[in-house]
């Protein structure tokens, strides 16, 4: 019987934050039991070797294949609870899965609470009492996340998808119009006014300063390009910029003095796709997320890696779009170096991120709806790429997600079967 | 009875509680359809009890008043059968995996003050695979060849022993739950193995019914179906077994589930002079992405062509929520409030049709059934 049991990590400390660059090898060997190890790293996992279990001594050595392998939550088109997102953190840890992509805010609410400027959710939350997360709770995920290695990256997505950000901060949107009367309705944010960069210059300082992570993910996609076209003082500034009618560049010139001023916040960024596509001069250093399926996406890898920038793929593992049947299947089977390139482009595929979008998501149904099928991926991003047979997978997953009930996770079944302790059961 | 359950509902849905004042009110409503059912699979994964039970508060909230409790199927056989222990002893998931004639009588009760009704299916011949662990000789044995292969399918329709069983399941059956119908299944039976047993042969010989199994099929299930009746209970059928020219006395209800053209199928079935449920349309384990309760709501379950009193025939319908990938832990979320869309449709008047307005009141309806 294993009466010692000895973890070791590469690095030692637990003081820091994990960051891309992480070493997340680990090797364990059955031979001593610590008993100092921090509570925090006495996860269900260890606690059940803990009891009456008997094991040979053993050794494992593991590491993953991608170092980014992140899952994103939508708190805009549905609030999340605190204990959602925690949750979702320790099944996170559970899957090996290290990287939070919180997609906090977007056109539907605004519930982050900015302290350099409280209008933004005051006014742009569902209901500002209840429905915002405070410096505090932003704190308490953060730090939640770290020690289970896990990283923060929050996106605050610009121009685009800002509609709520709208009653809180008046004169930053696009106003629409009609002819030549404001039609009352708004659209992406204002790119042609000193005042917008002020704004977007405070706010990111404030962000920076609350999120650790090197990285802020800065969106940038489906720019609506309508309303800009239907304003006059923007159409004035085209012609003044010399733009023309390609409202893309007016769009690029937005992004690009975005991305100077969070590079001169000393942050990284990531990026959708489109600002890749729309030929925005990038920092080297950018990571580009490929989400679209419109080319076949191994074609934006491909183009993405070839022009030297990292790219992370999220394109086939839109867990929100839900189907009849066994779809966990068709995540597992993605391969992500499948496309045309050398192998250094595929060195700068960082790892991928099963996302979970919120028009149809929240607290009532997040869990089962996440739970096994973002597993799939999680072992695609930390297995060998050798690792693919599906019965095998269907077996482990099947298990694990019996695991998970025990745990107390709400995960869904794969199939027809049974668990020993079933939900909501004895 | 069931009147005051309603009306109370409707005084909620109308924010009626606590220190609300209301004018003195006269509410008048009636259901359209007297049918309204959800279907809960329970063999594909056992659901707890608990689990059932919310979903009777929240078909009582929707004014559902049928639960079709589809308790037995291949995969496992939780019922526990004061008659034959051995069904779920050895065709349950595991000995905890099981209703017990307590839960059962819950379940009942429970729904009864609800005012909803407990239609329990025991579906026979085919979808029986798990019956066959604990009733040795019940299923037909496949033969490869000229040697039983080690499987086997339907319940074998051939032997007496068969139909003793039934009697006596049926019988207790019959007293166990107290509505006036039973569904007997009589879905998706496959010919194949019956094909391949020499004696089932030999007896579609005997019997002149040449190779058309489906004789031999509509020969078990008449027999059922008078078992069946012989203890003064109705049966509901699903439509395969009217399909293939059973012959079904004229209080039978045929339950139509086949999506392809079920309108066709209405008017067969009730040109026929027999009473009809709809499923097909509103088969909500078939999730898709998007606002999928509009293509629920937006069904008119009496749009098949027949004379008025054809359409008078049709009783119902019912939300079915098969169990492949569905147990306690996404029942709730996968069934509401889709469900719903289904439950406004057979209880409202033909003409509430309007998508915004309907879209309007099922999310207050939806943000009341979380209260």
């Amino acid at each position: 019987s294993c009466t010692e049991l000895l973890i070791s990590v590469a690095t030692p400390g637990c003081n820091g934050f994990p960051n891309l660059e992480s070493k997340e090898n680990y090797d364990s060997d059955c031979l001593l039991l610590i008993s100092v190890l921090p509570a925090d790293l006495l996860t269900s996992s260890l606690s059940s070797l803990f009891m009456q279990y008997y094991i040979n001594e053993t050794e494992i050595v593991d590491f993953p294949r991608f170092p980014h392998r992140g899952l994103l939550l939508d708190t805009s088109r549905h609030y999340l609870p605190l204990k959602a997102i925690l949750e979702t953190l320790d099944v996170m840890a559970y899957n090996k899965l290290n990287v939070f992509h919180w997609h906090i805010v977007d056109d539907p609410s605004f519930p982050y609470e900015s302290f350099t400027f409280p209008e933004l959710s005051k006014q742009g939350a569902f209901s500002a009492m209840t429905h915002v997360y405070t410096a505090s709770d932003v704190q308490t995920v953060i730090e939640y996340a770290r020690l289970r290695g896990i990283r923060v990256i929050a996106e605050f997505d610009t121009p685009g998808h800002t509609l709520s950000w709208g009653p809180g901060a008046p004169g930053l949107l696009t106003p629409c119009y009609l002819g030549k009367d404001p039609s009352g309705t708004y659209g992406p944010i204002n790119p042609i006014f000193n005042s917008t960069y002020q704004f977007v210059t405070s706010l990111f300082q404030e962000i920076s300063s609350v999120f650790p992570d090197y990285f802020i993910h800065l969106g940038g996609d489906e720019v609506d390009f309508t309303c800009w076209k239907s304003n006059p003082d923007i159409l004035v500034f085209m012609k003044k910029m010399g733009f023309g009618e390609d409202y893309t560049k007016l769009e690029s010139y937005y992004i690009q003095r975005l991305l100077d001023i969070v590079s001169s916040l000393g942050k990284g960024y990531m990026v959708w796709q489109e600002v890749f596509d729309n030929g925005v001069k990038v920092r080297p250093d950018t990571i580009i997320h490929v989400w679209k399926n419109n080319l076949p996406y191994a074609e934006e890898m491909a183009n993405v890696t070839k022009a030297g920038y990292r790219a992370l793929l999220s394109a086939p593992w839109y867990l929100n779009r839900i189907s009849y049947g066994q779809d966990w299947m068709a995540a597992y089977q993605v391969e992500p170096l499948k496309f045309t390139g050398s192998t250094k482009q595929k060195d700068l595929v960082i790892g991928g991120e099963a996302c979970m979008w919120g028009e149809y998501v929240d607290v009532t149904n997040l869990t089962p709806r996440l739970w096994p099928r973002a597993g799939a991926v999680a072992e695609r991003l930390w297995s060998n790429a050798t690792v693919r047979n599906l019965q095998d997978a269907y077996v482990r997953l099947a298990d694990f997600r019996c695991e998970l009930l025990r745990r107390g996770v709400q995960a869904e079944p794969l199939f027809t079967g049974y668990c020993d302790h079933e939900f909501g059961g004895f | 009875m069931e009147g005051l359950n309603f009306s109370l509902n409707t005084f909620s849905e109308n924010n009626v509680w606590k220190a609300f004042l209301i004018n003195e009110s006269e509410i008048y409503d009636f259901p359209r359809f007297a049918h309204r059912g959800i279907l809960l699979d329970t063999s594909r994964h056992y659901l707890p009890l608990k689990s059932i039970l919310t979903n009777l508060d929240a078909m009582a909230f929707n004014k559902f008043n049928v639960l079709h409790w589809h308790i037995v199927d291949d995969q496992s056989f939780p019922y526990q059968s004061v008659s034959f222990p051995e069904l779920s002893n050895k065709g349950a998931y595991s000995y905890n995996h099981v209703y017990t004639p307590t839960d059962v009588r819950l379940v009942i009760e429970y729904a009864r003050l609800r005012g909803i009704r407990v239609i329990p299916e025991f579906d026979t011949p085919g979808h029986t695979q798990s019956w066959g662990k604990g009733q040795k000789d019940l299923l037909t044995p496949c033969y490869s060849g000229e040697q039983p292969s080690g499987s086997f399918g339907p319940v074998n329709p051939i032997l007496n022993s068969t139909y003793d069983f039934m009697a006596t399941l049926f019988k207790e059956i019959s007293s166990v739950f107290p509505d006036a119908y039973i569904h007997l299944g009589g879905d998706e039976v496959s010919f194949n193995c019956w094909e391949s047993n020499p004696e089932v042969k030999d007896f579609m010989k005997k019997q002149g019914f040449g190779i058309d199994y489906a004789k031999l099929e509509s020969y078990y299930v008449q027999k059922i179906l008078d078992i069946v009746s012989s203890y003064n209970k109705g049966y509901v059928v699903w439509q395969e077994v009217f399909d293939n020219n059973a012959e079904l006395k004229p209080d039978t209800v045929v339950e139509v589930w086949m999506a392809n053209n079920y309108a066709h199928e209405l008017s067969r079935v009730t040109r026929a002079g027999y009473t009809a449920i709809l499923a097909a349309p509103w088969y909500l384990d078939y999730i898709s992405y998007g606002q999928d309760w509009t293509k629920y709501y937006r069904v008119e379950p009496l749009n098949f062509p027949g004379s008025e009193k054809q359409k008078r025939l049709l009783i119902g319908g019912e939300a079915c929520l098969w169990g492949e990938y569905v147990d306690a832990t996404n029942l709730t979320p996968r069934l509401w409030p889709r469900a719903s869309a289904v439950g406004e449709r057979l209880w409202s008047s033909k003409n509430v049709t309007n998508l915004q307005d309907a879209y309007r009141r099922l999310s207050n309806h939806r943000c009341r059934m979380l209260r």
